[in-house]
């Protein structure tokens, strides 16, 4: 257990507020903050977008820019104010005795450089290090953070590396002066869950080696129940509560951390239970709860809705002048699956393995190779311009990032409306009142109708898009991420609002998500997507519950888990596993799968 | 994160209101007076001038300026300060007609290419690529030497020479927007391929296409002036400011301001459009807006 606190207090911060300024005002992002980290220790700063979270870890490292931004208070780092250091003095402590890794491990290295001579350069300037010495410390640098084949690897560049990788480098590079203490900024949150997994497990380890501090900044409360030994809530630019992680779990003090914690799904909750669960949402001003947590009635309809049979998605990759077949991704391989209507059924997976390319083949916004997609009797992959656009208003699709999925320039009324324009569905004067209908019912009001999409916030113009899906009257929507890039607390209100949807119109869902505790949750059966095929598809009970193919149980067993009383021991797989791609030669031709029946509506891939 | 963060503390800059940002610009507000100046004075041109650009008074040839005429006049005796404001008319229509229709070809190949990407992209590229190669000017004075001096001959030559970099300006951010959710938002609306150019890729490329123009429209009224200056401009007696400083030129030492009342005419045009481009850009890039 890393937890033992160690006798050295590393940092300590009192009345630490950061502002900026705008509109001739300075205004506080972080206020009177106040913290120590020791030896040894992991303090979690935990906040949604806007908390002041990141913005603490830029303060401490004197990377706020001087020119509209103000830095007070105290941050003592082995006995020096960090706040009072002149630029030539703090950049000798940065990369020196404090470290930071960044969210973005492909945009935080420098993609011209080799990335052993990117981990010599901070040894050469910090500890004078030649580079010949600083070359070997580099390679053993590498060697730390368990990258296979170090030695060969060092004179890559970063684009040869995954994410994960890259990851690993970046943690590297920072330990490369042996740091009294690492700043983490969600260092795992653009990482497939397995990576993630090993990346904590990595972290972890090092700090025991090195004995370093850690702040480990996030907004996933699975994280922090794997890693903290403490954990500071942050709310609005305010430390709302500090606590040590298993006190924090078990008896949330604050509002705003009853608010939070009651948002987090956790995985294994819904053991025994068919039926999507709603989410407590509790008001995080007053702690009233807002919404309560309940169970959704179960599905009656026994037809299916969506038939999808060996259904195949495959790209061309040309190469030459004459533009010749090289290769072919196969992106979606001999997936098929059914849906009732009003159910909702999860495609789970990393990321490439071909499950928004499913969603969008289903939709035909790409072709698919081959397969049948049977929606409401008509066969979609066949089906001509004319009939797919009379068809469209049944079928809606729900993107993961909202801002994205609006047109920037439209006012969101119109963005509503012009669909039903198209369709002929309503009159000019009818489609506004239908609009007006729509946002009521995602909970917004009609009177925003005239506002741009930048207006709002990210939960607003999810319910935006929501809106617009639902105005046309959809029987199936394919929810591709749509809760993934949302704050925790607007996650659980949307995916409540989801399910009030789907009980009161009946809606199916195909719903696709990374987040095995959020499918947990909300689905009733989970098909689990593997380079392109499904490995894995049952109800869901059953395929959480009791999986049976080794990459479903690789998947869940990656999963953190928002409760720091079941914290595993340490896993075995410390070294980094690359996920295959799925790029076949012109003529390769899958090899014939063996299902395997395990349940009743419940089939495994056979492992060959 | 710190972006994000920065955001949630002003949300109304985020995506900016572009005019406000135009107007705190006092450099793009003095490049839009001249030009309006200049314009107000091309439409008034017979009510501010009292002699006409194109009477000859031979007795009074190259007169120094003078109370009668302010700028003089040149060797056939008409007035230069007329044919300087009568020129502004030929110019700036020629300008504004060429320039239009350069956006128009220019950002329709450039949006289809983009759309459609593959073969057709690569085959109008590479043309593009082919006109851009000439000079301008070259490419300019070949398409009025096949055709002719008129005002629709040149107005094409120069739109033909314009139109490879509004074809470009208007392919990049297609290919990027063509990518964006919400253009597979509205196809999943059964929305048909013109209705989503139009309506949603257009609006969100405007913009750059306009502060190319403005721009652009500073190169065309140069350009009109040099192929006038190499004598493929509209023929005598009518006024154009290249055509007066080709005129000018044969005097330049007696007479200097035979060429120079013209040539800071088009000096101070090309000027304020190019203020005017600089602040549009501004006004429109939000990069660029902050770091000033």
């Amino acid at each position: 257990m890393s937890g033992a606190i160690g006798p050295h207090r590393v940092l300590s911060v009192a009345g630490l507020t950061t502002s900026f300024r705008s509109n001739r005002q300075w205004r506080p992002v972080v206020s009177d903050l106040s913290f120590h980290l020791d030896q040894r220790e992991t303090l979690a700063i935990v906040g949604e977008s806007g908390s002041g979270k990141s913005m603490t870890a830029l303060s401490l490292m004197g990377l706020v820019t001087a020119a509209n931004g103000r830095v007070e208070g105290e941050a003592v780092l082995n006995g020096r104010d960090l706040l009072k250091l002149f630029e030539p003095e703090m950049r000798k402590v940065r990369g020196n005795e404090l470290a930071m890794i960044f969210q973005e491990p492909m945009t935080s290295l420098n993609p011209v450089m080799r990335i052993g001579a990117q981990i010599a350069e901070s040894l050469h300037y910090h500890r004078g290090a030649d580079w010949g010495a600083a070359r070997i410390e580099a390679l053993r640098l590498l060697d730390l953070v368990r990258i296979p084949d170090s030695g060969r690897r060092l004179d890559d560049y970063p684009h040869q590396f995954s994410g994960g990788m890259r990851q690993r480098v970046m943690i590297a590079m920072a330990l490369a002066c042996r740091p009294k203490l690492l700043i983490a900024d969600e260092p795992t949150t653009a990482l497939d869950v397995t990576v993630q997994a090993e990346i904590l497990e990595l972290m972890k380890e090092l700090q025991r080696e090195q004995g370093m501090a850690l702040l480990f900044i996030t907004h996933d409360m699975g994280v922090v129940a794997e890693i903290a030994d403490r954990v500071l809530v942050m709310w609005r630019g305010n430390k709302v509560e500090e606590a040590p992680v298993r006190e924090l779990f078990a008896a949330p003090q604050a509002n705003y951390t009853r608010a939070l914690i009651g948002a987090v799904p956790r995985l294994g909750a819904m053991r025994g239970e068919a039926n999507p669960r709603r989410f407590t949402v509790i008001d995080p001003i007053d702690g009233r709860s807002v919404a309560t947590e309940a169970e959704t009635p179960p599905v009656t309809d026994t037809a299916p809705l969506l038939e999808v049979a060996q259904l195949t998605t495959r790209y061309p990759i040309t190469s030459g002048i004459l533009g010749q077949v090289s290769a072919r991704v196969h992106a979606v391989e001999n997936v098929s699956f059914s849906l009732r209507r009003g159910e909702t059924l999860a495609l789970v997976g990393e990321s490439g393995c071909g499950k928004s390319t499913a969603g969008r083949t289903i939709l035909r916004l790409i072709e698919p190779t081959s397969g049948v997609i049977r929606f409401d009797g008509q066969d979609i992959a066949r089906l001509d311009q004319h009939q797919l656009k009379a068809i469209r208003p049944k079928l809606q699709m729900i993107f993961q990032d909202p801002y994205a999925s609006l047109d920037p320039r439209q006012p969101v009324g119109r963005a509503i409306t012009e669909p039903m324009r198209v369709h002929g569905m309503a009159t000019a004067a009818d489609a506004m009142d239908r609009a007006a209908a729509a946002l009521v019912k995602v909970g917004l009001d009609p009177a925003m109708a005239q506002r741009l999409p930048h207006e709002f916030s990210g939960g607003q113009r999810q319910r935006i898009a929501i809106a617009r899906a639902l105005a046309l009257g959809p029987k199936l929507i394919v929810a591709d991420e749509a809760v993934s890039a949302l704050d925790v607390s607007v996650k659980a209100q949307i995916l409540n609002l989801m399910l009030d949807l789907q009980s009161e119109f009946g809606l199916s869902y195909l719903f696709i998500s990374h987040d095995m505790a959020v499918v947990e949750r909300f689905s009733h059966r989970v098909a689990v997507m593997y380079m392109g095929e499904i490995v894995e598809i049952g109800p869901r009970r059953a395929v959480i519950g009791n999986p049976q193919h080794p990459y479903t149980r690789r998947l869940l067993d990656a999963v953190p888990i928002a409760d720091p009383s079941v914290r595993r021991r340490m896993r075995s797989r410390l070294a980094g596993q690359e996920l295959p791609s799925p790029i076949r030669p012109p003529g390769y031709t899958p090899p014939e799968r063996i299902w395997r029946t395990v349940d009743e509506g419940h089939f495994v891939q056979d492992v060959a | 994160m710190s972006i994000e963060a920065v955001a949630a503390v002003r949300p109304a800059d985020r995506a900016g209101r572009p005019m406000d940002a135009f107007r705190s610009n006092k450099l793009a507000a003095l490049g839009l007076l001249l030009l309006a100046s200049i314009m107000a004075l091309a439409a008034l041109a017979p009510l501010i001038s009292w002699h006409d650009p194109a009477i000859q008074d031979v007795v009074h040839k190259l007169g120094r300026p003078s109370l009668s005429h302010i700028f003089g006049t040149d060797e056939f005796g008409r007035d230069i300060w007329a044919r300087t404001i009568f020129g502004a008319r030929v110019s700036l229509m020629i300008g504004f007609a060429s320039t239009a229709l350069a956006v128009l070809i220019g950002s329709c190949i450039g949006i289809l290419a983009g759309w459609y990407g593959g073969r057709l992209d690569t085959f109008v590229m590479q043309v593009m690529d082919v006109l851009l190669a000439f000079p301008s000017l070259i490419l300019g004075m070949i398409v009025v030497a096949m055709l002719g001096p008129s005002v629709s001959n040149i107005v094409l030559a120069i739109a033909l020479t314009s139109i490879p970099p509004f074809a470009r300006i208007a392919r990049a951010p297609t290919i990027a927007i063509k990518s964006r959710d919400f253009v597979d938002a509205c196809r999943s609306f059964g929305f048909s391929t013109p209705r989503i150019l139009l309506g949603h890729v257009l609006p969100n490329i405007v913009a750059e296409i306009l502060v190319m123009a403005a721009l652009w429209l500073a190169n065309a009224i140069r350009t009109e002036a040099s192929l006038a200056f190499v004598g493929l401009g509209l023929k005598p007696p009518i006024a154009t400011w290249g055509g007066m400083i080709r005129e000018g030129f044969d005097n330049i030492l007696d007479n200097p301001w035979l060429a120079l009342v013209p040539g800071t005419a088009v000096l101070v045009v090309i000027f304020a459009l190019n203020l005017l481009g600089d602040g549009l850009r501004d006004a429109v890039d939000p990069r660029l807006k902050d770091a000033t």
